[in-house]
C-alpha cells in the first residue's frame, strides 16, 4: 500500500565523510578521512518504523545527524517529500526542522539543566511559530506532558529531579510539539534501566500510531528493534549492508552480517542459550580511515570468497522487495 | 490486563529545586563563605553610611591635632594624618573607592570577557583564533606601562582608573569563559538546540550563558580581590585617584612613608584591605563549592 | 554443572547476611540489606538488577573497595576466614591472587599510563614472586589465552591502543593471571557491542571449564545470565528479591519483579508479543521506602507490603534433589498462588 506513495525520505547512496588529521604527520601532510557513512541508501514512508541497527563504528548515530542537518552530508541525495536537501540552503533546512525532530540518546545531557521542563518543551514552538501566545503554548504543553505520562505539576521542575525515563519522555515531548512528520531515533532507550525500556517503547510505538509518525529507531539492540520497526535497516562500517522486513530478517536473514548479529543475540532461556551454535565473527572492526576494499565486511565475514574483496556489492532489490549487499548471500560457510 | 498503573507509579517528587536553590542551600552550610559575606557587607555599609556620621569630613585638616595617634579626642579612633585629617573617615571613605572602582571594574571585565569569551568559543574556527590572539596580545603587553601613559596623557580620572584597570583584567575570565564553552558546545542538549532550529545566538544567549554563570560567579569573586588589589598598587604609585580624594591604596602608601613614626596610619588601612581581600576569597571559595558542577 | 548435595561448610564462598551501608551528609544510606549464597568450584552465581538495586556494591564489599564511608557487616567466609574481618594487609593477600575482579569499564578500570606489560607483571611479582622474565612470560602466555592476536609484541603496547573488547579481554587476563579460585566481574560485557561480547561469554565460559574457577558475575542483562549462570540472586533496591537456580528463574519465577522483568525485556525469540513494562522507576539508595522496595509499583502490593519488609523465605516446591545452595527463596508478603502467574515460564503475566 505504501509503495504507490511517494516515500516521506528517500535516501540514496549518502556518504558523511570528516577530514581529521593523520596522527604523527607533518602539518602540511594531506589530512585523513573518516568515512563514517559511506554509502547508505533506504527509503521511509509516512507512518512507517524503519529501525537501524548495527555495532559501534557503524555510522547509524552519524546517519542521524546527516539527515537533521547537524553534520552536512558530503555526497549523497537527501529527498524529503520529494525535495533534495543536500546542499539546501540554511533557511530551506529551516523549514523542515518542523517536520523532523530527534530524540537523543542520553536523556539528562540532552536537557538544558537551566531550563524547566516547560521550557523545554515550549522552545520549539517559540522558534517557529513565535505568533502563539504564551497562554496557548503553556496549554499545548501541558497537554503533551500529558500525552507522554508527565503530570502537569511537573512542569516547573527541573531536569535533574526527573529520573531517566522521565527525562526521555520530555525529551520526546519536545520532538512533537511541533507535530513533525518524521522523528529520529537515536538510541533513544539504550541508556535507560531495562525495566523502563519496555515503557518508553511502548510510548513511542503508541504515538506512533496516533500521530501518524514516521520512525526511524535507530539502536544496537535488535531485540528492542524488534518491537517497534516495520522494517529494519543493518549497517555495517558506514554501509547498508541489508534492508528487511521484520519478519524476515528475524527469521531468515541473508546478509552474512545479520545473521550473525542475531546469532550473537542471548535467549532468555538458559538450555537453548548454552547449546545453541552461534556464528562469532573472527577479527576485529576494520578503521573507518582505511575501510576494507570492495565489501567492507569480507574481512570478517565467514563466507567471503575472492571477488568480495574486489567488488563493492550493491544493494538489490530482491523478489520480497528487500534490499541486500551481498555476492553471496545464502551461502552456508 | 495488559497493565495496571499501581498507585503510587507516580513518584512522590520533592518540592522544586532550582539549581540555584540547591547551590544557596550549599553555600550556606560553609561558615567560613557565610562569614566572609557578612563582614564585606558590613565593610560595605560602614564605608558607605560612615562618613555621613562622623564629625569630621575627609578632607578636614585639623592643625592642632596633627601626626595623633588613635585616641578618644575629637572622635579621632584611628588617629590622624600629617596634616590634621581623621584617618577613620578617610579610611571609609577610602574604602568607597576602593570598593567602587572594585565593582565597577569587575562588572566590566566580566560582561566583556563574557561576551568575547563565549562567542569565540562557541563560533569556534577562525574568530575563534583572532579573537584569542588578540587576547594574548593584551596579555604580552606589560599593564603598568600602559597604566603610566593613559595617566599621563589623559590625566587623572576616577573613571580612567576603572576603564585602566577593566582593560587589562577581562582577559582572564574571556579565557576561562571560552574554554567552560568549549566544553558546554559538545554537550547533547546544545545540539537537541540546534535540531530544534535554534538561531546561533539564541543558543548562546539562552542556552549556553545560564550554564556559564556558575564559573562567571566564581571568576568574578576571584577578580573582585585582584581589581581592588590592582587599584591599590597604581594609587600607590601615584597613579591613582587625585587628591583630597583618597583610596585605600594611597592610604597605604602614605602610611608607608611615617611607618616608623605613625604606624597607625599603615595598620588601619592595611587591614582593612587585608580584611576585604581574605574575605572575598573566602566568598570566592565559598561559591566555587557551592556551585560545584560534579556534585550535580 | 552441580555437585551432589553440599553441606554449607564445603562452599568456596559462603556469604551470609551480607550488609552494605554507607555514611553520608543526608543519613545513612543502606546499600545492600541481608544478602545469602554459597559458591561452589566451577560454578557461576549471576547478580541481576537495575541501577540502585546494590549489585554493584555487593562485589565491592567483598573485595573489600568500598568507599571511605561505606561499612560492610556480615560474615563473608574463605576457606574458613570471614574476608569483612580482615586487615588490609591480610586482605591483600587474598585479593589479586585468591579473588580477583574484572570491572565494568576497561578504559577507567586499566592505567592509561603504564603499559599492559607493565600492569600484568606488576601483578605476578607481587603475588608470586617472580621475576621480569618470568612474569612477562606469564602474561604472554594468559594473553594468548584470552585471545589477543600477536600477544607477544601487542603486550607492550598502552591500553588506549587497544579497541573495547581487547581490553575487556586483557583486564580478564589480568584479573586470572595468578589463577585465582573466584573471579568477581562486575558488568563485563555491557560496554561492548553484542558480537564482541558473544566473543567474551564464549571465552569466559572456556576459561571457566579449563581453570575450574568460580565466577560472580554482576551484570543487568538477563540474556548474559541466561548464558553463563547456574544460581541466580535478583536484586531490587538493595534486597534480594528471588534467588535459585537459573532454570528456576527463567521457568518458574513467582516474584513480581521477576516476572515483571521477564515480561518487560525485548526478546529476540519468541512470537515477539508486546512489552510489558514495569511501571514508575527504580529506587534512589537513600529513598528506599519502608517495606517491600518494590511496593511502589507492584501490582499486587497491599498495606503489609507498604509498612514491613518481606523476609527471604525457601521455596518448598523447588528443593528436592539441588545441593542447598540452589534452593529456590522469595521475598515476597503475597503467595504465588494469589498472584495470577501463568507458570509456563512465558513472558507476560497477569
Amino acid at each position: 500500500m505504501a509503495d504507490l506513495k511517494t516515500p516521506l525520505l528517500q535516501v540514496r547512496d549518502l556518504q558523511v565523510h570528516f577530514p581529521v588529521r593523520m596522527a604523527g604527520a607533518w602539518p602540511w601532510a594531506p589530512w585523513g578521512k573518516v568515512k563514517a557513512v559511506d554509502g547508505v541508501s533506504f527509503d521511509l514512508h509516512a507512518g512507517q518504523t524503519l529501525g537501524v541497527v548495527g555495532e559501534s563504528g557503524c555510522g547509524k548515530s552519524t546517519l542521524a545527524r546527516a539527515l537533521l542537518h547537524l553534520h552536512p552530508a558530503t555526497v549523497g541525495s537527501i529527498l524529503w517529500n520529494g525535495k533534495q536537501m543536500v546542499g539546501a540552503s540554511k533557511a530551506d533546512w529551516m523549514a523542515v526542522r518542523k517536520d523532523i525532530q530527534m530524540v537523543f540518546q542520553d536523556p539528562l545531557a540532552s536537557l538544558n539543566p537551566r531550563m524547566t521542563a516547560g521550557q523545554i518543551i515550549g522552545e520549539p514552538l517559540r522558534i517557529h511559530r513565535p505568533e502563539v501566545s504564551a497562554g496557548d503554548r503553556a496549554q499545548k504543553v501541558r497537554m503533551l506532558m500529558d500525552r507522554v505520562g508527565l503530570t502537569a505539576q511537573q512542569v516547573n521542575r527541573y531536569p535533574h529531579e526527573f529520573s531517566g525515563g522521565q527525562c526521555q519522555r520530555i525529551g520526546i515531548a519536545r520532538a512533537l510539539i511541533l507535530e513533525p512528520q518524521l522523528v529520529v531515533c537515536d538510541e533513544p532507550v539504550s541508556a535507560l534501566d531495562v525495566s523502563i525500556q519496555a515503557q518508553i517503547v511502548n510510548l513511542l510505538a503508541e504515538l506512533q500510531k496516533d500521530l501518524g509518525l514516521a520512525l526511524l529507531f535507530i539502536a544496537h539492540d535488535l531485540a528492542v528493534v524488534r518491537h517497534i520497526s516495520q522494517r529494519v535497516m543493518v549497517m555495517y562500517l558506514g554501509r547498508t549492508m541489508e534492508i528487511a522486513s521484520r519478519e524476515a530478517l528475524y527469521s531468515a536473514a541473508r546478509h552474512p552480517y545479520s545473521r550473525a548479529l542475531l546469532s550473537a543475540i542471548p535467549i532468555l532461556d538458559p538450555e537453548i542459550e548454552r547449546n545453541r551454535f552461534r556464528q562469532l565473527l573472527a577479527g576485529e572492526l576494520p578503521s573507518p580511515l582505511n575501510p576494507p576494499s570492495g565489501c567492507v565486511f569480507h574481512t570478517r565475514c565467514p563466507q567471503a570468497q575472492e571477488k568480495c574483496s574486489l567488488d563493492i556489492p550493491d544493494l538489490q532489490l530482491d523478489v520480497q522487495a528487500n534490499h541486500l549487499a551481498c555476492h553471496y548471500p545464502d551461502a552456508r560457510p | 490486563m495488559p497493565y495496571s498503573i499501581p498507585k503510587s507509579a507516580i513518584e512522590i517528587a520533592p518540592p522544586p529545586r532550582s539549581p540555584w536553590l540547591d547551590a544557596r542551600q550549599r553555600f550556606m552550610r560553609n561558615r567560613a563563605a557565610v562569614i566572609s559575606l557578612a563582614i564585606m557587607v558590613m565593610i560595605a555599609l560602614v564605608c558607605l553610611v560612615g562618613p555621613w556620621l562622623s564629625p569630621h569630613a575627609y578632607d578636614d585638616t585639623d592643625w592642632n591635632q596633627m601626626g595623633i595617634g588613635p585616641t578618644w579626642d575629637h572622635w579621632h579612633l584611628f588617629g590622624t594624618d600629617e596634616l590634621g585629617r581623621d584617618l577613620l573617615v578617610r579610611t571609609l571613605i577610602g574604602g568607597r573607592i576602593s570598593l567602587t572602582v572594585g565593582v565597577l571594574a569587575t562588572l566590566v571585565s566580566v560582561l566583556l570577557g563574557v561576551a568575547w569569551g563565549s562567542v569565540a568559543g562557541f563560533v569556534g574556527g577562525k574568530i575563534d583564533a583572532f579573537m584569542m590572539r588578540i587576547v594574548d596580545i593584551l596579555y604580552a603587553i606589560p599593564y603598568l606601562l600602559i597604566a603610566i601613559m593613559m595617566v599621563t596623557i589623559l590625566g587623572r580620572d576616577f573613571y580612567l582608573v576603572v576603564l585602566t584597570i577593566s582593560a587589562f583584567s577581562w582577559m582572564d575570565m574571556a579565557r576561562v569563559v571560552r574554554g567552560q564553552t568549549l566544553s558546554i558546545k559538545s554537550k547533547e542538549y546544545i545540539e537537541a538546540a540546534r535540531a530544534i532550529g535554534v538561531p546561533t545566538y539564541r543558543i548562546i544567549f539562552s542556552h549556553v550563558v545560564p550554564n556559564l554563570l556558575g564559573i562567571v560567579v566564581i571568576y568574578t569573586s576571584i577578580t573582585v580581590p585582584g581589581v581592588i588589589l590592582t587599584e591599590s598598587v597604581l594609587s600607590f604609585l601615584g597613579l591613582g585617584v587625585q587628591e583630597p580624594m583618597t583610596s585605600w591604596g594611597v592610604l597605604i602608601h602614605d602610611g608607608a612613608n611615617v611607618m616608623e613614626s605613625s604606624p597607625w596610619m599603615i595598620w588601619f588601612p592595611g587591614a582593612a584591605l587585608t580584611l576585604t581581600l581574605y574575605c572575598a576569597n573566602f566568598l570566592g571559595d565559598g561559591m566555587r563549592d557551592a556551585l560545584d558542577p560534579k556534585t550535580r | 554443572m552441580s555437585d551432589s548435595k553440599q553441606t554449607p561448610n564445603d562452599a568456596l564462598l559462603q556469604v551470609r547476611n551480607l550488609q552494605v551501608q554507607f555514611a553520608t551528609n543526608d543519613g545513612p544510606v543502606y546499600a545492600v540489606n541481608g544478602l545469602n549464597f554459597a559458591m561452589q568450584r566451577g560454578e557461576t552465581l549471576g547478580i541481576v538488577g537495575e541501577s540502585g538495586s546494590g549489585k554493584s556494591q555487593t562485589a565491592l564489599a567483598i573485595m573489600g573497595l568500598l568507599a571511605r564511608n561505606g561499612r560492610a557487616t556480615g560474615s563473608v567466609d574463605y576457606q574458613g576466614r570471614n574476608l569483612l574481618a580482615l586487615t588490609e594487609q591480610q586482605l591483600n593477600t587474598v585479593r589479586g591472587s585468591q579473588i580477583a575482579m574484572a570491572f565494568q569499564d576497561p578504559m577507567t578500570a586499566l592505567n592509561p599510563y603504564l603499559t599492559v606489560e607493565r600492569q600484568m607483571t606488576e601483578t605476578l611479582q607481587l603475588h608470586k614472586g617472580m621475576d621480569r622474565k618470568m612474569a612477562r612470560a606469564s602474561a604472554v602466555r594468559m594473553l594468548d589465552a584470552v585471545k589477543i592476536p600477536a600477544a607477544a609484541s601487542r603486550i607492550g603496547m598502552y591500553p588506549h591502543e587497544f579497541s573495547g573488547g581487547m581490553r575487556q579481554r586483557v583486564m580478564l587476563a589480568m584479573a586470572l593471571l595468578c589463577e585465582p579460585a573466584i573471579l568477581l566481574a562486575d558488568e563485563p560485557t555491557t560496554a561492548l557491542d553484542v558480537t564482541v561480547q558473544a566473543q567474551v561469554l564464549a571465552l569466559l565460559r572456556e576459561l571457566q571449564q579449563d581453570m575450574g574457577i568460580a565466577i560472580l558475575l554482576i551484570t543487568h542483562d538477563l540474556g548474559v545470565i541466561a548464558g553463563l549462570c547456574d544460581q541466580v540472586l535478583v536484586m531490587y533496591g538493595g534486597r534480594v528479591m528471588e534467588q535459585g537456580s537459573v532454570g528456576h528463574i527463567f521457568h518458574q519465577a513467582s516474584h513480581p519483579y521477576t516476572r515483571g522483568l521477564l515480561g518487560a525485556i525485548a526478546r529476540i525469540d519468541g512470537q515477539g508479543g508486546p512489552l510489558v513494562p514495569i511501571a514508575g522507576s527504580p529506587p534512589q539508595m537513600g529513598q528506599l521506602p519502608a517495606g517491600c522496595p518494590f511496593a511502589p509499583r507492584c501490582t499486587w502490593a497491599d498495606g503489609r507490603c507498604d509498612s514491613q519488609v518481606p523476609a527471604l523465605q525457601d521455596i518448598p516446591a523447588v528443593q528436592g534433589e539441588l545441593p542447598m545452595r540452589y534452593w529456590a527463596k522469595r521475598a515476597c508478603h503475597r503467595a504465588p498462588e494469589f498472584l495470577n502467574f501463568r507458570l509456563d515460564g512465558g513472558a507476560a503475566h497477569g
